[in-house]
């Protein structure tokens, strides 16, 4: 029989996540996978809020996590209005040729 | 039977969420991304949070992955060149990210060791009744500036996108 299911295990999950988005976040070039990578790291933050919302039997971590859904929502437009606009100019997505502000 | 549930769905989730950053194709990265919205959309459904498990699908993986996707396509970006990497980065990477997994989870365990089991269908708040009276009562003022915040993400996408015409 397996063991039951707790808290933990939705919190260990989420850790991993968000460590896989961390790496994404450092070692990938295309801005999109950054982007991406973002996501789902804001995604661990959802599955962290929830938990505790359970743990503590109340819905206001729900709330919470709505609200990181439409910020992720407004953060994911805007990024990628940037790259359209950074691709206009540069013709490049990778985010380690835009060099424009090095010195 | 809630065990399996949760045991199958977390491996799609990290499995889908490693092959987002391995994978070379952009593409493929969004087709795992989706992957892993679905997944926890079932996690958060055992979870209790029906309301957000269905805006988990509607938003992020019909939504936010859509424009995503669109914009792979709209740059037509490519697989994308390896980067070099030092060779301390090359020999330490991967052991270290065990270790630090391994502790992470050690740490959890450990602070939450004997929590009440997660059960399917133990937790009925997180309906949209109660979330909606939340939304319009206690969070109201954080709901209209998030409104604005919206608006002010659209005309800044807009204005950021838009052809310059001289």
């Amino acid at each position: 029989m397996l063991h039951p299911i707790t808290n933990a295990h939705f919190l260990v999950l989420s850790a991993a996540l968000l460590l896989i988005g961390t790496i994404g976040v450092l070692t990938r070039r295309n801005m999109v996978v950054i982007l991406m990578s973002i996501e789902l790291i804001l995604n661990a933050v959802n599955i962290n809020l929830v938990t505790f919302s359970r743990h503590f039997g109340d819905v206001h971590g729900q709330i919470f996590a709505i609200f990181v859904i439409t910020v992720a929502a407004a953060e994911t437009a805007v990024g990628l209005g940037i790259l359209i606009a950074l691709f206009r100019n540069r013709e490049t997505v990778l985010a380690d040729e835009v060099d424009l502000l090095k010195w | 039977m809630d065990a399996v549930l949760f045991l199958v769905f977390a491996a799609i989730a990290v499995a889908c969420g490693i092959s987002v950053v391995v994978q070379r194709h952009p593409i493929t990265s969004a087709i795992s991304l989706i992957g892993v919205m679905g997944a926890l959309a079932v996690l958060y459904l055992l979870l209790g949070a029906e309301f957000l498990a269905a805006v988990q699908v509607v938003v992020y993986a019909g939504a936010i992955m859509v424009l995503f996707i669109f914009v792979i396509m709209l740059l037509n970006a490519g697989v994308e060149p390896p980067g070099g990497r030092s060779w301390p980065v090359r020999l330490l990477g991967l052991p270290m990210l065990v270790i630090l997994v391994g502790l992470l989870s050690f740490v959890i365990r450990r602070v939450f060791a004997g929590g009440e089991e997660v059960r399917f269908g133990a937790f009925t708040k997180g309906g949209p009744r109660e979330i909606g009276r939340l939304l319009f009562t206690d969070y109201l003022l954080p709901f209209e500036v998030t409104s604005v915040l919206i608006l002010v993400a659209i005309l800044g996408a807009v204005v950021l996108a838009r052809k310059e015409i001289d």
